[in-house]
Order: structure tokens, then sequence, then C-alpha cells
């Protein structure tokens, strides 16, 4: 077992914990807080997988962004479901029945594939990820049509959350 | 080296909590938690199948940043209508938001 090996199962044990407890505490700041350290797990991984610029990025708009409107909305709306009667509905054995479904399913088909046990590629030398990252995004050879479409679905995610939210009166 | 079935495995199990949250939780921001748990899952998938692949093909961080932008916008308007709900029904429980249920 590597060092690069303990420090992944380390972040996949923080990510896993959390994630577990983001979907049973009882405190909704609580899973919100929860939900940071898992998101700050995932940034680690994007950083053992060299994708500095993902785990930057996965840093300032999840953690930084995301994260804190969610504790801003339960801010807004805890007064009804503070700790008081059960957190799952009645069906949750159901949910748990059908997540452990989905992990065996997943896990099964994906342990028949020849890909499985592959390991890392060599990064060619002298590739700049960032770089490339940043011409794919522009370049009319490539991506520049989907960032454009995810520009103004943002826009209108903006204007749309801007006039739901908007009081009346 | 770090195996590529460690991610997958990981991405599995994180997807499956986060199944679980949006199934089971009765809170609608619990909810939305959950939701964002699968897709952090679907990311790690995807940065982990383009590093295990050719490097050299980016669109593995390409569709990465793409989730994100989803994901962002998926927060945005789903907790503006919450915050709508919550404003004049006073209630963030999904079980009791059943206006559309025929």
């Amino acid at each position: 077992m590597t060092f690069l090996q303990i420090i992944f199962l380390l972040f996949a044990a923080v990510i896993l914990g959390s994630a577990l407890m983001v979907v049973t505490t009882r405190n909704m700041i609580h899973a919100a807080l929860w939900l940071i350290a898992a998101l700050f797990g995932v940034a680690a991984v994007y950083a053992l997988l060299n994708a500095g610029f993902l785990a930057v990025v996965q840093v300032v708009v999840y953690i930084g962004a995301i994260a804190i409107l969610f504790i801003f909305a339960v801010m807004l709306t805890r007064r009804e479901m503070r700790d008081k009667g059960p957190q799952l509905n009645k069906n949750w054995w159901m949910a748990a029945l059908i997540s452990v479904v989905t992990f065996g399913g997943l896990f099964g088909l994906l342990s028949n594939w020849a890909g499985f046990s592959k390991t890392a590629a060599e990064i060619p030398a002298g590739l700049d990820a960032v770089e490339q990252l940043g011409i794919a995004l522009v370049s009319p050879d490539a991506y520049v049509l989907p960032f454009e479409v995810a520009s103004i679905l943002l826009l209108a995610a903006l204007i749309g959350a801007v006039y739901v939210a908007f009081n009346k009166e | 080296m770090i195996p590529l079935s460690w991610y997958l495995t990981l991405s599995a199990g994180l997807f499956s909590i986060g199944l679980f949250g949006v199934l089971a939780r009765k809170n609608a921001v619990a909810i939305l938690l959950g939701i964002e748990l699968m897709l952090n899952a679907v990311n790690i998938n995807l940065v982990a199948f383009w590093r295990y692949g050719d490097p050299a093909m980016i669109v593995g961080q390409v569709f990465a940043i793409i989730v994100f932008a989803t994901a962002a916008a998926e927060v945005a308007v789903g907790l503006a209508l919450i915050i709508s709900i919550y404003r004049r029904r006073k209630t963030v429980v999904a079980d009791e938001i059943d206006m559309m249920k025929w």
C-alpha cells in the first residue's frame, strides 16, 4: 500500500462518512456543514486525480457558493422543522433498500467490465491541462457551444430564482 | 498507484448515499443536499475517466465544468422555490407540498 493509496482511503472515508451524516443528521445546519466536509473531500480527490483546476473550482463554487446558499436557505426556513418529529419519511427502509441495490448493481456491473482495475495513464510530457481546458472551452472545434448553453442556463436560472423568490407584497 | 476501481467504487457509494437522502428525507432542503451528493459522485466519475483514459482528451474536465454550472443553476432555482413555498405555506416538508397532486 503506497502513500497515495493511504491518502485516497483517508479522503474516501471522509467523503462517505460526511455524506452519511448529511443524509441522517437531524439538524439541517449540521447537515449543510457535513456537506461542506464531503465537498472538501471531493476536492481532494480531484487533486489526487491531477485535476488541480477542478479542485480549486470545487472549493470556490461548491463550498464558497452552493454550500453557503444552503446554509442561508436552512436559516430562512428551519423554524418549522427544527428537531421535532422524524426526519425520515415512513418509506425510508424502501429508500435504503433501493440505495443498497443501486450500489450493488453499479458495483456488479463495473466489476464485470474489463477496464475496472485499470491503472492511470501517463500524463504526456508538456501537457498543460488547464491550458487545454481553457482552449477547449472557447474553441469552435471543441466545446464552445455547450459552454455558451451553460452560460445561458445560468442566466435563466438567475432570473428564474429572482422571480420565484421575489416577494410581491 | 490507485486503480480506477477505487474511484468508481467511491463514486458509486457516494451516489447511493445521495439517492437515499433524496428518497428518504422529509425536508425539501435535505433532498437538494442529496442531489448535490449525487452530482458530486458523477463528477468524480467524469474526472477519473479523464485521468485513466486519455489525459490529452480534455472532455472529462469540460463535462465536469458543465456539471458545476448545472448544479449551481439547480440549487439557485430549487432553493428559491423552497423559500417561496415556505413563505406561502409555512412548510418545507416535501409530503405536505402537494398542491400539484391530483
